[in-house]
This record gives C-alpha cells, sequence and structure tokens, in this order.
C-alpha cells in the first residue's frame, strides 16, 4: 500500500512548486533568491464592473448606439466622460460615472473593468528560483529543516522563533507571551486557552507553532493577522517527539512559517522551514514509496496523542481491531518499547 | 467450475474519493456472476497525483484474486479479450473523486423554477453557491462581479414555463454570457438550461458551448429532471476530465461508458424498483468520504439526493453548521466528553481515511452516522412530492433499503450494520435491509448501459448481501403497552409466538438459509405496514440476526437523561449482537 508522508527533517533539499489560481506575471528570474515573502508572481483575482446600457441612455435601437460609442476595447474612460452621444435638437449623451478600462462593447452596451484586486504568489519557503512555469507558477529549491503540521490557518511569516514550552506535552501557558519575545514566531504546546491567541494578537507575535489545536477557538484563531500551525491538528495532542527535539534545538533561528492550509489535492500543507547553509545540495525529499519494515513512522489517533515509533512488520491479512473493526495492519514498535497494532491508514511514514 | 464463454467478460471500476475499486463479471453456468473484487487506494492526491495508478492497482489485486491477468506485463489492459484467456471484453467506470463543484442557478421564482434546478444540483456531487432570482436585489453589474468571484463550475439555468415569459431569463442570459466571457477561458464554467423551450436558438446564440435540456418545469404543475440529470451526469464527466486530465485514458478504456457513481447507481435503483416489483419503493444509500448519497425509486420514478455536507471525511468540519453536538451525542453509547467529539470532528477532516482504531473513536464515528443519515433522510423526505410522503412525517415504506459505504459495510457484525441503519433511518412496517459489501450498484449501474442483463443476473447470484428483514410499528401508546403479537412458524414446523411492548426491540431468531412465515397481529390500532390496526402475514428469510421487530417508536425518542440514554442504547447494541 502506498504510504503518505510527514517531513520532519533536520536537512533537505525542499523543491516548493508554487502555482497561481490563473495565468499572471511572473515577478521573478531563474537563478534569482528569493525570501519566503518576496512575491513571485501576481495575477487579477477579482474585478469590479459597470454594465452601461447606452442604447437606453440614448434611448435609440441597439444597433443604433453602436457606431455612437466613441471608445473602443481596452482604452481607459475617465469618470464624467462622455461614453455617446446624439446629435440635434434633442441631443442625449452618456457619460462615464467612474474611471475605468473598456473591456466589452456589444449590443447597445459597454462593460467597464473599475478596479482590480491582485493575488500575490509568496514565496513560503526563502530560496533559488529553478523553474518558471508559463506564465502560472515558479519552482523553488531551498536547503534547510522542514517540519510539517497537520492545520494551518493559511498565513505566512518569518522570524525568529522562541520558545515557551520545555517540555513536548505542556499546555501553552499565556502568561508567558511578554515583550521579550515580542515579534517572535513562537514555540507553544498544546493550545486550549483562548487568552493565549489574545495575549499574541495584543503583543504581538509573528506567528505560533503549537501541539495540537482545540476546535473552540478556531474562531479566535481567524482574528490572528499572523500565522498558527497546529503540528498534530486538533484536540489535546502533545507534539511528537522528534518535531519537538528539531524545533527546541533551533531556537533562536530565523524560521519560515508558512502555515498553509491542507490541500490534499494540491499536496500544500503547513510547515516550518528553518534555512541552513550547506556547501553540498542535502538529498531532495522522498515523496512516494509503500510502507515497509524498519521505516520510522507517526501513529495518529482522532482522540489520543500522536506516537512515533518504527514499523516492525505489516500484515498479510485482516486483522481485527480491539473495537471489532477489520483492517489492514502494520505491527509498531513505539519509542516506549511497546508494540502496538496499527492500521494501516493510520500511519504517516516520518523522512 | 464452468470455463467462462468467450466475449461476455466485463471489468467493471469504480473510482471514490478515498478506494478505487475493480470487479470482475463473467458467464458461469449461462448466467452474470461476479468473480471476483479488488481495490486501492485513490491516488487523485498529491504527491501521486494521478488517478490512473490507483485505477492499475486495484486491477493488480483482482487479477490477483482471480488468477487471471487482465493487463499486460506493461499494465496495459488488454481489451478485447485474447484466445489464451487473458484480458477483458469490456470495461466501465464509475466515480465520485474529486473535490464538490461549485454551482450557480438561476431561476424565475425561489419556489418554482429556482427550487426544481437546485434540487438537480443536489443530484450531483456538487453545492449550489449563488443563486440569481427574479427578486435579485443586485445589479447586473454586482452579478457579473459575482460570477467573476465565485468562478463557478457550473452555472444551470431554469426559469419559465414552455411557452411562457422570456424577458427576465433573456435579460439573465446577458448577464451570464458576460459573466463567462470575462473569465479566464480556462475557468469558464459549464452551462446547462433547462427553461422554457422557446429560449433555445437565443441561448445558443449568446453562449457559446451551452448544453441544453428539454425543460425541467414545463408547467407550473409538473417537475422532470430526469433529461437535464442525464445531461448533468455528462457535464460533471467532463468537468472531472479536464480537472484530472489521466481520466481521458480511464474513460478511452472504458468505452465512454462513464458515468458518476450518484447517477449510475440512482440508475439500478430505478431498475431495481420495477425489478422487485414490490409495489412499495427501493431506498439506496451510500456513505463515503466526501458525500452521502440516497436514491429512492417508486416504480421507476427517482429521487436521487446528494448531500455533500455529510461526507464523513473533509465535510465533518463544517458539520455544526447542519447539525449540534448535542444531536450528535445523544446516540454516543459510551461517557465521551464533548471536547474529544468536536476534537474528532475537526481531525477527521484532515485525515478523511483515518479508521477509527478504538471503541471510543468508533463510537463518535457511528454516532455521526447515524445522525448525517437522520438529517439526509429528513431532508430526502422534504424534497420528495407531497404524493410520496407519508401523512405522519415519517420514511415512505421501502422494501428493501440497499446500503453501501465502508462506515457501514466495515461495520464489526451484522447486527452493528443493522442499528446504524435501523436509528439513522428509522423506517416505518416492513422492509428488507441488504448491503452492497463491495459498492457493487454503481458499476452494476454502468454496465446495464453495456448489457442490461449483467445487474440482473448478478444481483440474483448475490452480489448483494441479505441483512434481515425488520417490522417497525408506528403507534402511539405509552412505552411498555403491547402492539403486536406475532407467530413465527418456521417451514421446519417449528413455531414461535411473541407479544411486543412499545419501546421494545425484539429478535424472533430465523437463522440464515431459513424461511418462514410471519403472522403479525397488531394491538391497540399500531400500524406494522399493512395499515393502522390491520393484521396479516408474510413470507420471511432468516438470517445471523433473525427477524427484527423494532418497536422503538417513530419517531424514535432517546431518554433526555445521558445515563439512561447510554444504557437503553447499550441494551440495543447487545440485542442486536454488540
Amino acid at each position: 500500500m502506498l504510504a503518505p508522508f510527514t517531513h520532519i527533517l533536520p536537512l533537505a533539499s525542499v523543491i516548493r512548486r508554487r502555482m497561481l489560481p490563473s495565468d499572471g506575471r511572473i515577478r521573478v528570474k531563474i537563478g534569482q533568491r528569493v525570501k519566503a515573502t518576496d512575491v513571485l508572481a501576481e495575477t487579477v483575482i477579482s474585478r469590479k464592473h459597470i454594465l452601461l446600457d447606452v442604447a437606453q441612455g440614448l434611448r435609440v435601437s441597439s444597433r443604433q448606439a453602436m457606431p455612437l460609442i466613441q471608445f473602443k476595447k481596452g482604452q481607459k474612460v475617465n469618470a464624467d466622460q462622455v461614453i455617446a452621444e446624439t446629435s440635434g435638437l434633442f441631443a442625449r449623451e452618456v457619460r462615464s460615472p467612474v474611471s475605468g478600462r473598456v473591456v466589452v462593447i456589444g449590443g447597445g452596451k459597454l462593460v467597464l473593468e473599475t478596479g482590480v484586486s491582485l493575488f500575490e504568489l509568496l514565496a513560503g519557503v526563502p530560496g533559488i528560483v529553478t523553474e518558471i512555469i508559463g506564465e502560472r507558477g515558479v519552482v523553488l529549491r531551498a536547503s534547510g529543516s522542514l517540519i510539517q503540521g497537520l492545520w494551518g490557518n493559511g498565513q505566512l511569516e518569518t522570524g525568529v522563533m522562541m520558545s515557551v514550552i520545555d517540555r513536548p506535552d505542556e499546555g501553552f501557558d499565556p502568561n508567558r507571551l511578554d515583550v521579550s519575545i515580542r515579534n517572535s514566531i513562537i514555540l507553544g504546546g498544546i493550545l486550549d486557552n483562548p487568552a493565549v491567541i489574545k495575549n499574541a494578537i495584543d503583543l504581538p507575535v509573528r506567528g505560533l507553532i503549537v501541539a495540537s489545536l482545540a476546535p473552540a477557538l478556531l474562531p479566535l484563531v481567524a482574528q490572528a493577522s499572523f500565522p498558527v500551525m497546529a503540528i498534530e491538528g486538533f484536540g489535546r495532542k502533545p507534539m511528537n517527539s522528534i518535531a519537538f527535539k528539531l524545533l527546541s534545538t533551533s531556537v533562536r533561528r530565523e524560521v519560515t512559517l508558512n502555515a498553509a492550509s491542507y490541500d490534499r489535492m494540491k499536496g500544500d500543507r503547513p510547515e516550518v522551514f528553518i534555512p541552513l547553509p550547506v556547501t553540498q545540495q542535502p538529498p531532495e525529499l522522498h515523496e512516494v514509496d509503500t510502507f515497509l519494515p524498519k521505516q520510522t513512522v507517526r501513529v495518529m489517533s482522532l482522540t489520543g496523542p500522536t506516537r512515533i515509533g518504527t514499523l516492525i512488520k505489516l500484515s498479510s491479512t485482516l486483522t481485527m481491531l480491539s473495537n471489532g473493526l477489520r483492517a489492514k495492519t502494520a505491527e509498531v514498535q513505539l519509542e516506549s518499547g511497546e508494540q502496538i497494532v496499527v492500521p494501516l491508514t493510520n500511519l504517516d511514514v516520518l523522512g | 467450475m464452468t470455463e467462462p464463454n468467450k466475449g461476455n467478460s466485463l471489468l467493471a471500476v469504480d473510482i471514490g474519493t478515498l478506494n478505487t475499486r475493480a470487479a470482475y463479471f463473467d458467464v458461469i453456468e449461462g448466467a452474470y456472476r461476479c468473480i471476483g473484487t479488488g481495490q486501492s487506494p485513490t491516488t487523485s492526491n498529491a504527491p501521486v497525483s494521478n488517478a490512473m495508478i490507483g485505477v492499475q492497482l486495484a486491477i493488480e489485486n483482482l487479477q490477483n484474486f482471480i488468477g487471471k491477468s487482465l493487463m499486460d506485463v506493461e499494465g496495459h489492459l488488454i481489451i478485447p479479450s485474447q484466445a489464451d484467456g487473458l484480458g477483458v471484453d469490456c470495461m466501465v467506470t464509475s466515480f465520485s473523486l474529486g473535490p464538490t463543484l461549485k454551482a450557480l442557478t438561476v431561476g424565475l421564482l425561489s419556489e418554482v423554477s429556482l427550487k426544481s434546478i437546485d434540487k438537480l444540483v443536489q443530484t450531483t456531487y456538487a453545492s449550489v453557491a449563488d443563486r440569481f432570482t427574479l427578486n435579485d436585489s443586485r445589479s447586473p453589474s454586482e452579478q457579473v462581479d459575482e460570477i467573476l468571484r465565485l468562478k463557478p463550475d457550473l452555472i444551470l439555468i431554469a426559469g419559465g414555463i414552455d411557452g411562457g415569459s422570456t424577458s427576465f431569463i433573456e435579460k439573465m442570459l446577458e448577464i451570464i454570457g458576460l459573466g463567462v466571457f470575462l473569465l479566464p477561458e480556462a475557468e469558464r464554467p459549464a452551462v446547462l438550461f433547462a427553461g422554457n423551450n422557446q429560449l433555445q436558438e437565443k441561448i445558443r446564440a449568446v453562449l457559446k458551448n451551452v448544453n441544453i435540456s428539454p425543460n425541467i418545469r414545463p408547467t407550473l404543475e409538473i417537475e422532470d429532471l430526469a433529461p437535464a440529470q442525464n445531461q448533468l451526469a455528462g457535464i460533471v464527466s467532463t468537468i472531472r476530465q479536464k480537472q484530472m486530465p489521466e481520466l481521458d485514458e480511464v474513460r478511452m478504456l472504458s468505452g465512454g461508458f462513464f458515468e458518476p457513481s450518484s447517477y449510475a447507481q440512482g440508475r439500478m435503483v430505478r431498475f431495481l424498483s420495477s425489478y422487485f416489483g414490490s409495489g412499495q419503493g427501493v431506498l439506496s444509500i451510500d456513505i463515503g468520504a466526501s458525500n452521502l448519497s440516497m436514491g429512492a425509486s417508486f416504480g421507476g420514478d427517482l429521487h436521487l439526493n446528494v448531500f455533500t455536507q455529510l461526507g464523513l471525511g473533509e465535510p465533518m468540519r463544517d458539520l455544526l453548521s447542519q447539525t449540534t453536538l448535542e444531536e450528535i451525542m445523544r446516540w454516543l453509547s459510551l461517557d465521551i466528553p464533548p471536547e474529544t467529539v468536536l476534537a474528532y470532528l475537526y481531525q477527521k477532516s484532515i485525515l478523511p481515511g483515518f479508521i477509527p482504531a478504538t471503541k471510543v473513536e468508533l463510537a463518535i464515528e457511528q454516532a455521526v452516522v447515524r445522525q448525517n443519515l437522520q438529517l439526509a433522510t429528513r431532508w430526502m423526505i422534504d424534497r420528495l412530492p407531497a404524493n410520496l410522503r407519508s401523512s405522519n412525517g415519517l420514511l415512505p415504506s421501502f422494501e428493501p433499503i440497499l446500503a453501501s459505504g465502508a462506515a457501514i459495510t466495515g461495520a464489526a457484525n451484522p447486527g452493528q450494520k443493522l442499528m446504524l441503519l435501523l436509528d439513522g433511518l428509522q423506517p416505518a412496517g416492513i422492509t428488507t435491509f441488504a448491503i452492497d459489501q463491495n459498492n457493487l450498484l454503481a458499476m452494476l449501474g454502468v454496465a446495464a448501459e453495456v448489457n442490461s442483463v449483467v445487474p440482473v443476473q448478478a444481483l440474483d447470484s448475490g452480489a448483494l448481501t441479505y441483512l434481515a428483514t425488520v417490522i417497525s410499528p408506528v403507534s402511539d401508546v405509552d412505552y411498555g403497552t403491547p402492539i403486536v403479537r406475532a407467530k413465527l412458524i418456521r417451514d421446519d414446523g417449528t413455531e414461535m409466538s411473541s407479544e411486543i411492548q412499545m419501546g421494545n426491540l425484539q429478535i424472533l431468531p430465523l437463522g440464515a438459509r431459513q424461511t418462514a412465515r410471519l403472522q403479525l397481529r397488531p394491538l391497540k390500532n399500531a400500524d406494522v405496514g399493512l395499515g393502522p390496526g390491520r393484521a396479516g402475514e408474510v413470507d420471511v428469510n432468516g438470517s445471523s440476526i433473525g427477524i427484527v421487530i423494532d418497536a422503538r417508536g417513530r419517531p424514535l425518542r432517546l431518554p433526555p437523561d445521558q445515563v439512561k440514554r447510554r444504557a437503553l442504547l447499550q441494551k440495543w447494541i447487545a440485542t442486536l449482537g454488540d
């Protein structure tokens, strides 16, 4: 069975394909070094339009209105500028209510594009541009530590990481958010106290990396203008030991927290990237494999803690679980030495 | 074993959100049978991002099971089968994978054409993201901007009875035409017009590549979704191919027999309602990771509903916008804190393939299944025409009810499967339950297009697993009052009599492969499905569960006290076999 991967690695070459939602303008070149918050490309995502019924305004038929329109597609129009007019004793005119650009003319009507919103594609990791994908996207390569999580609030920030926890199973204490860690990205524990979010917004901080998050806090998290990432997802789950060790030994380093929403189809995941200087390119991330003995795996749970272990053996037939369900399973030896049987669907490979 | 006839074999594939299944059918002793099935995880998501890999893996697993090669060494399907027996004669595919499609619906009046076009959306893997109606307060410019902001996958237009006024729809066509034109070509939505037939020429002039179907509301009184449903199924297939280009190959291998699973399953349910000829409706339910679909057919008339908000994967994140935590928790037979249940919903939405590994996780998952079935049942009843709804608002009489989806078919034992269905659907009267263990209904639905004999013979040979016959009397007497006297006369001559009290769940033992005559004598004007107070008898088949008399009441009322409620739920679960 194909195994899903979660990357928690001290050093790897990270290849990231960043894509615009639609074709746009690429603002970088191959070989260019970029910061995580640099804009790689941009495109128009929403526009405002004004539909002007010229024929109605001039009180003529649609066909009669067409030659009276004084603009062509693509031309700019100023506010109050005459768009079309009739002559004679009872002359009439149609003026533009706003400034804009003509995008459509037809049927005695004219459409003005009056305002645009730009979507800016951020790099997400500090790295080098290795490929430009038409007018749609960019491929980046970066080297450093990578820690992927399960949930993110869709925001991105770079900053120095500071820790307020000493153990992976600690709760996030709001009192530890003081001015000494202002404007930092904070490594916290289990987040179930609303005061943490309030204090983080007030302080402010540049981001929160937490072990897990109580779903009841989601409306509050939505008010935060900084990234929030939960490594183990929702509930009261301690941080897995490998992620905790890697993060807690990287305190005071500059990190990029890309708390992207988990998109299974595209493969986007929330992640922390810690750039590291390298003399030789480290190996690229392993993305696809089957489950195999000796792999380091994460045993996920929906109600209990996440645990790390080593895959010992795969069952060749369906195994009955303690709740009576039958599933394809693997035997996993946990860090504690305990050996457990886990459905393969509840495992991911760490690497 | 008889050698399969040459030229008849059929490979059916169903690509779901999480799993891809392959089933091989061939003629054995003069009739089609399902020879075997194979399964693989669906591989449309990153990092594989190619659903075809999952199809190949499912076929490989099928090959291993049936001991016959269907693909060559390079993994290419061999069609037709060769003289040496390798390969298969044809392939069909159903699919339910892919993100929920965003639909913009346009209709004249919210209670007439818009209601019908919304219903049409709810027959496929789409949800209504916005509606334009006659009473819309937005200006045409704002409506154009809304199309650009929304970037719908589908625009569905209804409105106007045949021969009626055309002015509003003509005005809307201009707005939609403009909005679609302003979108980049690759992002333009598919458009289906199913309104006033007088507008068809005008539509073609305004919108390029528009799909046109007969009016879904030809008159105020008549609603006819079937032709538009057929068109919509084709449109959805095309959209999925655009989203996942590898599906072109699947469609090509399938000779064009490539359909949305819900549509194919609907075809099977419609066929079965004629095939069983019970005079009652046939109901199919399928609970998947991304949606819950319900197909009800009465005399060949299909009412299909796809509830994209009730899937057991990603949609769980927004489930509390459809129901409350208390409503879900009332189905818990274990004492579990609300924070744990809430965290489960959110965690499952990011790990949709997760299998409940503990008793607590299973209790929560099955509580959600019960609540989602309840919601779907309520919504489906609301959408049925008045003549098909029962006066007491309960589920109309169905015979049989067919269930698929791993949350039900994978339950620990037959009793647990039945309990989920009884609590969730709360049927009334006499009903037979069957399980579609390998999700064959959708595959057979597409296969019926190629060869109408395949589904008939495959079902006759036991493609579905009989679960139990259930009698659910309806009465408003107090709990503890006797409401039915039942006498089971087995074919071996043994008899069993029982008096069932209101509020009880009781089993009349009748083993698998045993048959019996069941006499039912209602008391206190109770309705056992034959009419209030009417007695009668029916032939019944046994199963590992037996014959179930579910006199717990309709609708089922659970005690408000948590401890008493949990004890009662545990007692019922134990009755059907924990």
